[in-house]
């Protein structure tokens, strides 16, 4: 193995050369030609015209924006025309136009006014030169040493502490999070209610009760507890359901109720390993609404297959099948709530759900209910 | 002639005005006519014979038209498969058919997951002749009457003895409850329609005949849940009829609605449309500059 090369044909460092030379010429730039703004004044003069036209039609909307905000109505009264809002429309179509005038007119003057010669501007070196180097290096070590932060620790000190301290604002803040929900999470407001008044499964939205005997096979049913309305009559204190608290249990107790032939019914298991034959009559169910996968209210039913579709994320569940998961990416069947009727034949729960509604949680198995 | 005449003018001692005679005429013709109607025994007979009629009209056009997918007598027709090739008509009633047949969804023109809205191809008369057919061969509900879903007439809401205006207003929030509730989940909460698995969608319900809709919250079409007269009585079925008139009347404020979609609809249009015109517009402006082939004389 010999080495060839000599001294002077060392190739230079890469990226540090510059190609003067190379196999095709530099044809240059094409000669420039001139617009006819540049060469005729009555255009030029034309064109300085229509740039103000445009910026002076876009003061117009602005004040036209202005008028519209003032003058039409959006109050119980609106303003209709052509079947849209005319307040909307018009502060849209104003405000919209005014911004879009003054763009248009910046860009047809430059490309009508503004000087628009070709400029060649050769690349350089990235690295800065080893005098700028060395000056910012020797700038930063005098900072440091006019600082005296290596002199006086008692200052470097109390600010390093200083600066720590202020994380714990943010760890501190982490606790308006809280407090833990506890076993919120485990329970809805749904029970058997007192002994004289067995909790009932009332229409959501109109809140009427639902006599079994008046649902044919196919009816479908949105429902809420009565609690939520009547909370006394099941010993509940109203506080309890006002406000956030009532949002809070209607999302957690929301239910679809289905009536089926009974035949449909696939035989199923309750948490605890019992059966789950007597949580229907004649053949209503009722589900939880909110989906296991990422909580969303769910009754997109499917009448002739019974199969609950979630419009999310398309889980599908099996409304025959103790609530089984037949598609989609929830992990957990639908929880069923077991219902019987009441003395007047309304229908009632016999309890709360046996597991926990909703979504899945980090420690949803590790502590009993 | 004469004779008679003269014999009438000897026996009457009045004068007799030129139209008495057509007048008696018709009076007695009004009084059998009455008379008839009233006595006439054979009333419940005729309603019957005209009603055997319809039947048998309508058995002729089920089987031309019907039997195909739906057998012979409505029983239902499985597939090698087990699944179902035209399901069982013997319990689904003359609303069922009413609502199928008159919005054209019957009969299908393929087989498919499901029978969209077309052109109807049987007059009334027919669909009549249909739907008594079918109400024969079990139970069902029957086609409702007008007045269950005129929505002019609220009827007495608020309790004030009259029934106006805010009576309507009242059965307008009461159906928009029932209808957030009830239909948003698959109709969406412009009442346009949405997407359902394996194919199916839930057909837009904004601009249909009010009876339609009625029909088709008495016998769920399709994989539709019903929602009979025990789940939603019929005054509530009214109401819910009520807020899709009003939302067809009330104007779209902020600007269109793109069919109320959602956020897709939107998407498309914001993506597609907006910024696509402006990446258009700027190659448009980088491309076209005009040039002269004169020059400017640079002083």
């Amino acid at each position: 193995m010999s080495d060839t090369s000599t001294p002077d044909q060392q190739a230079p460092e890469p990226g540090t050369a510059l190609e003067t030379a190379g196999p095709i010429p530099d044809p240059g730039l094409p000669a420039h030609t001139w617009r006819p703004t540049d060469v005729d004044p009555a255009k030029e003069r034309r064109a300085e015209r229509q740039v103000a036209a445009l910026f002076g039609l876009s003061a117009l909307c602005t004040v036209a924006f202005l008028v519209a905000y003032f003058t039409l109505d959006v109050g119980d009264d609106w303003h209709v025309v052509g079947g849209f809002g005319a307040s909307s429309m018009a502060l849209g179509v104003t405000l919209g136009l005014a911004l879009m005038l003054i763009g248009i007119g910046v860009i047809h003057w430059a490309r009508k006014l503004m000087g628009d010669h070709e400029i060649v501007e050769m690349r350089h070196s990235a690295r800065s030169s080893d005098e700028d180097r060395e000056g910012t290096l020797q700038a930063l070590d005098d900072g440091l040493e006019e600082s005296g932060i290596g002199r006086r620790p008692l200052i470097r000190n109390s600010l390093l502490g200083a600066v720590g301290l202020l994380g714990l604002p943010a760890v501190v803040l982490l606790r308006d999070l809280g407090p833990l929900p506890g076993k919120k999470l485990y329970h809805t407001i749904w029970g058997d209610g007192t002994a004289d008044a067995p909790m009932r499964i009332v229409r959501d939205g109109i809140w009427t009760p639902i006599l079994a005997s008046d649902l044919e096979i196919g009816d479908l049913v949105n429902c809420q507890p009565d609690a939520l309305m009547n909370p006394q009559r099941y010993g509940i204190d109203p506080s309890e359901v006002e406000g956030v608290n009532l949002q809070v249990h209607k999302s957690k107790a929301s239910l679809v109720l289905l009536r089926m032939d009974p035949g449909d019914i696939i035989p199923g298991k309750a948490a605890d390993g019992g059966s789950r034959d007597n949580w229907t009559v004649d053949g209503i169910v009722a589900y939880s609404k909110i989906c296991t996968h990422v909580g969303c209210p769910i009754s997109l039913n499917e009448r002739t297959t019974h199969h609950l579709l979630c419009p999310c994320h398309q889980s599908t569940f099996d409304l025959a099948d103790s609530g089984k998961v037949v598609f989609g990416p929830a992990g957990r069947p639908l929880p069923q709530l077991p219902i019987k009727v009441d003395e007047q034949g309304y229908l009632v729960a016999r309890s709360d759900f046996d597991e926990p509604v909703g979504p899945s949680f980090w420690e949803r198995d590790y502590y009993e209910r | 002639m004469r004779l008679l005449n003269r014999t009438a003018g000897r026996l009457s001692r009045h004068r007799r005005g030129p139209l008495a005679g057509l007048l008696v005429l018709v009076l007695g013709l009004l009084l059998t006519g009455g008379l008839y109607a009233v006595l006439a025994p054979a009333q419940a007979d005729n309603t019957d014979q005209d009603n055997a009629a319809l039947v048998k009209e309508g058995r002729e056009l089920f089987l031309v038209g019907c039997a195909f997918c739906h057998g012979q007598n409505g029983e239902g027709i499985l597939t090698q498969g087990g699944s179902q090739y035209g399901p069982a008509l013997t319990d689904v009633g003359a609303a069922a058919v009413d609502f199928q047949v008159g919005t054209g969804r019957m009969p299908m023109a393929v087989p498919g997951s499901q029978a969209p809205r077309k052109k109807v191809v049987y007059n009334d008369k027919e669909i009549e002749a249909l739907a008594a057919y079918v109400a024969s061969l079990g139970t069902g509900p029957a086609v409702p009457d007008a007045d269950l879903y005129d929505t002019s007439s609220p009827g007495d809401l608020n309790g004030d003895g009259t029934e106006d205006e805010k009576d309507r207003d009242l059965l307008v929030t009461r159906g928009s409850q029932i209808f957030l509730a009830n239909c948003t989940a698959c109709h969406n909460f412009e009442g346009s329609g949405g997407a359902m698995p394996r194919g199916g969608f839930a057909p837009k319900i904004r601009g249909v005949d009010s009876k339609h809709i009625y029909e088709a919250m008495l016998t769920g079409p399709q994989s539709m849940d019903t929602f009979s007269d025990g789940n939603i009585p019929p005054e509530d079925k009214k109401a819910v009829i009520a807020y899709l008139e009003t939302l067809d009347k009330s104007p779209s404020y902020s600007g269109f609605t793109f069919g109320g979609l959602g956020p897709v609809s939107e998407g498309i249009i914001a993506w597609l449309c907006g910024l696509g015109l402006l990446v258009g517009f700027a190659v448009w402006i980088a491309a076209h500059t005009t040039r002269t082939s004169k020059q400017k004389d640079e002083a």
